[in-house]
C-alpha cells in the first residue's frame, strides 16, 4: 500500500513550524551542515586522502540523487563534470525559477522552509568549493524572495554563512536573485544569461556547458531546490541509507504536485516510484479519485510539457523479476510507478513530477490550446524552429477552438510540431513545447479531426466554402 | 635590396596537428585548431572542416569574423564518431574499418567542434528535412515582397529556398506583423518583417565596432530588433550591418532602391579615404557608381569598411569634373598640351622646376612622376593630410598613398617638408615652372599670388579649384574608379584595383598621359600597359622588387616600408 513517506517536507506542515531559523535550530536544523563541516580527511588503501568535499561528493554519487528539476539527471554526475583546475571560481546556483505549469513543490520548500533548502545549499558549496552562490527565483514568487532574503541574513548572522562558516576556514556568501517572469529562465543557461544581466538566451552546448564555462564563463553548478535539499540528507543519513529510499535508479522521494481533476489536489511526498500513477489519483491519502461521475480521460504527468497519458492505455515496460532478470509486462497506464524510469519507458517522463488530471469534461483540443498559448507565450525566440513554430501551432489550435477549424489541421499540427524537437534548438523548450502537440494529436486523433470536420460542416452550409475564413489575430503570445 | 614580400603580414604559425575526419564520405585532414572570428586558434569546427571538404553547408547566423550564435539552425547536420566498447577502446566492423556511432541528435555545424574519425554527413534525408522545415519557419512570417526588396538577388532567403523551399506554402494563419521601415539611425534603415533574428548585426556592433547599441525586444515570434529608446544606431560602421544581413531586413539608406543587385557590375578595387585602403568592390552600372561594399581581406580589412569610406564616391560623377584639356584656358588636345609640355619641360634649367604630386596618386604615376623630376633634377613633395583613427580601420593618415610617394622618393618620411621651400623658391624668382598633381597647392603655402609668378604651370587634376583654375595647362584625370594601379597602405600593403567606369570626357588617366609625358621628356618607353609599367616600377623602386602585377593577387602584398 503506497503512501506518504516525508522527508523534505518532514516538518513543513505540522502545525506551528514556522520559517525562521529559531524553529529550525530547534527541529535540528544545520547539524547536517555540522556534521559535513566535521568530515575529517579519509584513508585510502593506496596511501591517498579523500577530503570531506570529495567524501561528500562521492556520497552523493552513492546516493544515486537524480535532478528533481526536470531532466533527472544525476546529480553526482553533474558534480564531477565540473572543471576543478581551471583555477576560476566555482559558482553553484539554486534554480528556484519553478516555472513549469503544474509544479508547485518546490514553493512549498522555499515558503515553509527555507533554511532547509540553505543548509542544503550551504553542504553543497561546501562539497564543491563555492564561495559565491545565488538563488534564482522566479519573479512571480516575491514572498518566497522575501523569506529567502531573510533567512541568509539569519543564517548569516548565525555564522552559517559569511567568513570562516562555523569557525572553519569555509567562507561561503549567498544572494538571492529575482526573474523578472520569464519560463525561459528555468533552463540553465537562460538562466545564467539573465543572472548576468542579459536577456535569457539558453546557451549553446558545446562550448557553453556550465560545468565548464557557466556563470561569468566560470564553471557553474545549477541544481533545482529540491535536489540541493536532498543534499542534507544524504550527508544526514548517509549515502547508502538514502538509496534506500525508493527504487533502483530512482532513490530518495519526491514531491509530486497533483493538480486537475481530483478531489484532493495538492503536493505529496512520496518514495519514488513506491505509487503508481493510479496510487496518486485514487488513493484517498493521495488525490482521492476523480469528482463524482466522472471518468478518466488523460494525464499529463510530469509538468505540461511531457507527453499527455490516455486512460486505458497499456505499455510494455520492462521490470526486474523475482529471479532479479528483467521480464517484460504490459501494464495499465494507472500502473506504472511514478518514477524516472517507469514513465520513460511509457514514452513520457516524470519531469518536474507535476502531474495534471482530466477528466471526461475536457474538451483535449481546447487543452492543448491552452498549452501551446503558453509555449508560444514564452518561447525567448532565439532559435528559428521553436520561435516560429510554437507560434504556428499555437495560432492553428487557437483557429481550431474558434470555429476555424480544418479536417486536415490535425495532421498539419504533428507536420508543424514534428520539425521542432530533436536536437534541432538550442535548448529543451523545443521538445517542451513540441512534445505536447504530438502526443495530444497522436492519442486523441479523432477529436482533432472531429472538431475540423464539424467547423467544415458548418461553414459549408452557411458560406459554401471549407477553408477558413475568418483570419483570427491570436490575442496570445502578444507582446509584453 | 630590402626584405622578400610576404602575402601575409602575420608570421608563419607553429604547425598544427592534423585529424582525420570524413565529410559525407571524402575523408580529409584537417587541423585540429582553426582561428574563431578573432582570430584565437579554437577547436575546429565542422562548418570549418566541411569548407575544408569544398562542402557547402547552409547558413544564416554563422560568419566566419563574428562570434558563433548558432540560432538560425540552418547548419544543422548528423555526424557519427567511432564507436567505443566497454573497454573504452575502438570498435572494428568485420572490414577492420572503425565502427561508427551514429549520434542520434543532429548538431550545429557552426559551433560543434571535429574529433579524430568523425564522419560528418550533409546530405542525408533527415538534414535535407531539417533544413527544410528551418527554411518553412523563416518563410511563415516573412512578408515574401523580394520584388520591391532591395537584397533581391542577393538574399539567403532567396538562395536556399530554391534548395530547400517549396513552391507553396501550407502556413493558412494569419502573419506576425512587425514594424516596418523603421529608421535604426542616419544611414540604416529596418524591415523587421523581413528579419530572420540571426544577430549577425547586434554580434557586429558590439563584438567588432564595440558600440553595443542593437538588441531585442519582445518575445518570441514577435522579436524584433530595436535600438536603445532615444539612441540612434550611429558609428561609422553601421553600413557593414547591410552587407552581413542575410535577408533584406537591414538596408542601406544611400543605395536603398536605386538598383536592382543583378544589374550591377563589380569590380575588384581599394577604398581611397585613408591611408587604410580597405579592399572594396565597387558596384556600377552603365558608367554609374551605385555602391562600395567591403571585399574580404585578411592583411588589410577583414571583412569590413568604414561608412565614410564607402559613402565617398558621390564626387566621382560631379556635374563640374574637368573634362576638357585647356591650354591657357582653351580647349585643346592631349598631343598638343603634352608636346607643349614635354618641350617646355626639356628646356627648363636644373633646379628652376617644382613638382607637387599627390598621395591620393598611384605607386605607377608617382614612379613616372619621380623618373621626370630625377631627369630634370626637380624638386618635389606632396600634401599630407592628417585626421583622426579609430581603433578598428580608420587610419589618421587620410592620403591612400603616403607610403607610395615615400617609396617613390616624391616626398620624404614626413610629407610636406619642401613645400614651403618650393613656395620660397617661386617668391625668390628661382622656380619658374611647377607641375601640380591631384592637389590646390593655394591650400597647401603656395598662393595664387605666387602661381601668378610662374612661367609655366601645369596641373593635373580631377575637380575644378584654385590652382586649375590658374593653370597653363590643365591635363584632365581620372578617379580611380577610371583607371588601374596600385597603393602602398600604411602598412606597406601593395593592392591592385581595377578599372570600373569611364572617365568622363576627354579625361584620361594619369599613367597614360605620364608615360607619353617621360616618353617625350626622356625617351624612355616600354610600359604601355598597366601591368608592364608596374614591373618596371618594380625592378626600379628597391622596396618593390620581385613583385609583378600578376602576382599581387585580388589582395596585394606586403613590402617592407
Amino acid at each position: 500500500m503506497a503512501q506518504e513517506y516525508k522527508l523534505i517536507l518532514k516538518h513543513a506542515d505540522e502545525s506551528g513550524y514556522t520559517p525562521d531559523i529559531e524553529c529550525y535550530l530547534r527541529h535540528g536544523g544545520y547539524e547536517a551542515l555540522k556534521k559535513a563541516l566535521a568530515i575529517p580527511p579519509k584513508d585510502l588503501p593506496d596511501g591517498k586522502k579523500l577530503t570531506a568535499q570529495e567524501q561528500i561528493r562521492e556520497d552523493v554519487k552513492v546516493s544515486g540523487l537524480r535532478g528533481r528539476g526536470g531532466a533527472g539527471f544525476s546529480c553526482g554526475l553533474k558534480w564531477s563534470f565540473v572543471d576543478r583546475k581551471s583555477g576560476k571560481p566555482i559558482y553553484l546556483i539554486c534554480n528556484a525559477d519553478e516555472s513549469e505549469p503544474g509544479t508547485f513543490k518546490d514553493r512549498q520548500i522555499i515558503h515553509k522552509d527555507p533554511h532547509q533548502l540553505i543548509e542544503g545549499m550551504i553542504i553543497s558549496c561546501f562539497a564543491n568549493d563555492v564561495k559565491l552562490a545565488y538563488i534564482y527565483i522566479r519573479g512571480e514568487m516575491p514572498e518566497g524572495a522575501k523569506l529567502l532574503i531573510k533567512a541568509l541574513a539569519e543564517a548569516k548572522a548565525k555564522n552559517f554563512l559569511g567568513n570562516n562558516i562555523l569557525g572553519t576556514s569555509y567562507s561561503l556568501e549567498m544572494y538571492v536573485h529575482r526573474g523578472a517572469g520569464a519560463y525561459i529562465c528555468g533552463e540553465e543557461t537562460g538562466l545564467i544569461e539573465s543572472l548576468e544581466g542579459k536577456r535569457p538566451y539558453p546557451r549553446i552546448k558545446p562550448p557553453y556547458f556550465p560545468a565548464v564555462l557557466g556563470l561569468w564563463m566560470c564553471p557553474t553548478i545549477v541544481n533545482n531546490v529540491e535536489t540541493l535539499c536532498n543534499v542534507k540528507h544524504i550527508v544526514a543519513m548517509g549515502g547508502a541509507e538514502f538509496a534506500k529510499l525508493g527504487t533502483p535508479n530512482n532513490t530518495g522521494t519526491r514531491i509530486v504536485s497533483l493538480s486537475g481533476h481530483v478531489k484532493r489536489p495538492g503536493y505529496y511526498e512520496i518514495e519514488v516510484g513506491k505509487a503508481t500513477l493510479g496510487e496518486l489519483i485514487n488513493d484517498p491519502q493521495f488525490g482521492g479519485g476523480l469528482r463524482d461521475g466522472r471518468t478518466l480521460k488523460a494525464i499529463i504527468p510530469g509538468g505540461s510539457s511531457s507527453k499527455i497519458l490516455k486512460a486505458g492505455e497499456k505499455f510494455k515496460i520492462k521490470k526486474k523479476g523475482p529471479d532479479g532478470k528483467d521480464v517484460q509486462v504490459e501494464i495499465d497506464m494507472l500502473d506504472l510507478p511514478y518514477d524516472f524510469d517507469s514513465l520513460a519507458q511509457a514514452g513520457t517522463m516524470s519531469g518536474s513530477s507535476a502531474i495534471i488530471v482530466m477528466d471526461d469534461s475536457v474538451d483535449i483540443v481546447e487543452a492543448l490550446a491552452n498549452l501551446s498559448e503558453f509555449y508560444a507565450h514564452e518561447s525567448c525566440g532565439q532559435c528559428t524552429p521553436c520561435r516560429e513554430g510554437s507560434l504556428w501551432m499555437n495560432k492553428t489550435l487557437h483557429r481550431l477552438t474558434h470555429g476555424e477549424g480544418r479536417k486536415q489541421d490535425a495532421e498539419y499540427l504533428v507536420k508543424i510540431a514534428d520539425n521542432i524537437p530533436g536536437g534541432r534548438t538550442i535548448c529543451a523548450f523545443g521538445e517542451a513545447c513540441s512534445w505536447p502537440v504530438q502526443s495530444f494529436v497522436a492519442k486523441f486523433k479523432d477529436e482533432f479531426v472531429a472538431k475540423g470536420a464539424a467547423d467544415e460542416e458548418r461553414r459549408g452550409k452557411e458560406l459554401h466554402v471549407t477553408e477558413p475564413v475568418r483570419k483570427i489575430e491570436v490575442a496570445a503570445g502578444s507582446k509584453h | 635590396m630590402s626584405a622578400a614580400p610576404t602575402t601575409e603580414n602575420k608570421p608563419a604559425a607553429p604547425a598544427i596537428e592534423k585529424i582525420k575526419v570524413k565529410v559525407d564520405g571524402h575523408e580529409i585532414d584537417v587541423p585540429r585548431l582553426m582561428p574563431d572570428w578573432s582570430g584565437k586558434l579554437t577547436p575546429t569546427t565542422m562548418i570549418q572542416a566541411c569548407e575544408q571538404a569544398k562542402t557547402d553547408v547552409p547558413h544564416y547566423c554563422w560568419h566566419p569574423k563574428l562570434p558563433v550564435a548558432g540560432n538560425c539552425r540552418m547548419c544543422l547536420v548528423e555526424f557519427g564518431t567511432p564507436a567505443l566498447g566497454p573497454d573504452r577502446k575502438p570498435v572494428t566492423n568485420p572490414d577492420g574499418t572503425p565502427k561508427i556511432a551514429k549520434s542520434p541528435r543532429p548538431a550545429i555545424a557552426c559551433a560543434t567542434p571535429i574529433s579524430p574519425g568523425m564522419e560528418i554527413y550533409t546530405t542525408t534525408p533527415s538534414v535535407k528535412q531539417m533544413r527544410e522545415g528551418v527554411l518553412e519557419s523563416l518563410l511563415i512570417n516573412h512578408p515574401l515582397d523580394c520584388p520591391i526588396c532591395d537584397q533581391a538577388g542577393e538574399c539567403k532567403l532567396q538562395e536556399y529556398s530554391i534548395d530547400y523551399g517549396q513552391s507553396a506554402s501550407r502556413f493558412v494563419e494569419h502573419k506576425v506583423h512587425k514594424p516596418k521601415a523603421v529608421d535604426l539611425g542616419p544611414r540604416i534603415v529596418f524591415d523587421a518583417e523581413r528579419c530572420i533574428l540571426c544577430t549577425r548585426c547586434i554580434r557586429f556592433t558590439r563584438d567588432i565596432a564595440g558600440d553595443d547599441k542593437l538588441g531585442i525586444v519582445n518575445r518570441g515570434s514577435y522579436n524584433t530588433i530595436a535600438t536603445f529608446p532615444g539612441t540612434p544606431f550611429d558609428n561609422n560602421y553601421t553600413l557593414n550591418t547591410v552587407d552581413i544581413c542575410p535577408v533584406g531586413a537591414l538596408t542601406s539608406k544611400d543605395f536603398r532602391f536605386q538598383m536592382r543587385v543583378w544589374f550591377l557590375k563589380e569590380t575588384k578595387s581599394v577604398c581611397t579615404s585613408c591611408g587604410t585602403g580597405c579592399s572594396a568592390l565597387l558596384s556600377s552600372r552603365e558608367g554609374k557608381i551605385y555602391r562600395y561594399t567591403p571585399r574580404d581581406n585578411d592583411a588589410v580589412n577583414g571583412s569590413w569598411m568604414c561608412d565614410a569610406g564607402r559613402l565617398n564616391y558621390k564626387w566621382i560623377h560631379l556635374p563640374d569634373r574637368l573634362k576638357e584639356v585647356l591650354v591657357r584656358g582653351q580647349k585643346s588636345t592631349w598631343i598638343v598640351a603634352l608636346n607643349e609640355v614635354a618641350d617646355k619641360l626639356k628646356n627648363v634649367p636644373v633646379g628652376s622646376l617644382a613638382i607637387v604630386a599627390s598621395a591620393r596618386q598611384t605607386n605607377e604615376e608617382l614612379w613616372l612622376i619621380s623618373k621626370l623630376k630625377h631627369k630634370l633634377g626637380a624638386v618635389s613633395d606632396s600634401v599630407p593630410r592628417a585626421g583622426e583613427a579609430d581603433k578598428l580601420l580608420v587610419s589618421a593618415d587620410k592620403n591612400p598613398n603616403t607610403n607610395g610617394a615615400r617609396l617613390t622618393r616624391i616626398c620624404f618620411t614626413e610629407v610636406g617638408t619642401n613645400l614651403p621651400q618650393i613656395a620660397a623658391g617661386i617668391q625668390s624668382g628661382q622656380i619658374k615652372t611647377l607641375l601640380v598633381f591631384g592637389e590646390d597647392v593655394t591650400k597647401h603655402g603656395i598662393s595664387a599670388e605666387l602661381l601668378g609668378k610662374l612661367d609655366t604651370l601645369v596641373v593635373s587634376d580631377i575637380l575644378p579649384n584654385a590652382t586649375t583654375q590658374l593653370a597653363h595647362y590643365l591635363l584632365p584625370g581620372a578617379a580611380h574608379a577610371e583607371k588601374r594601379g596600385t597603393f602602398t597602405n600604411t602598412k606597406g600593403r601593395v593592392q591592385k584595383f581595377m578599372q570600373a567606369v569611364e572617365a568622363p570626357g576627354d579625361a584620361r588617366a594619369e599613367w597614360e598621359f605620364l608615360h607619353d609625358l617621360v616618353y617625350n621628356v626622356t625617351g624612355k618607353n616600354g610600359f604601355l600597359t598597366i601591368e608592364g609599367l608596374f614591373n618596371e616600377m618594380a625592378k626600379d623602386v628597391s622596396a618593390f622588387n620581385g613583385l609583378t602585377w600578376a602576382a599581387l593577387g585580388d589582395t596585394g602584398v606586403t613590402v617592407q616600408i
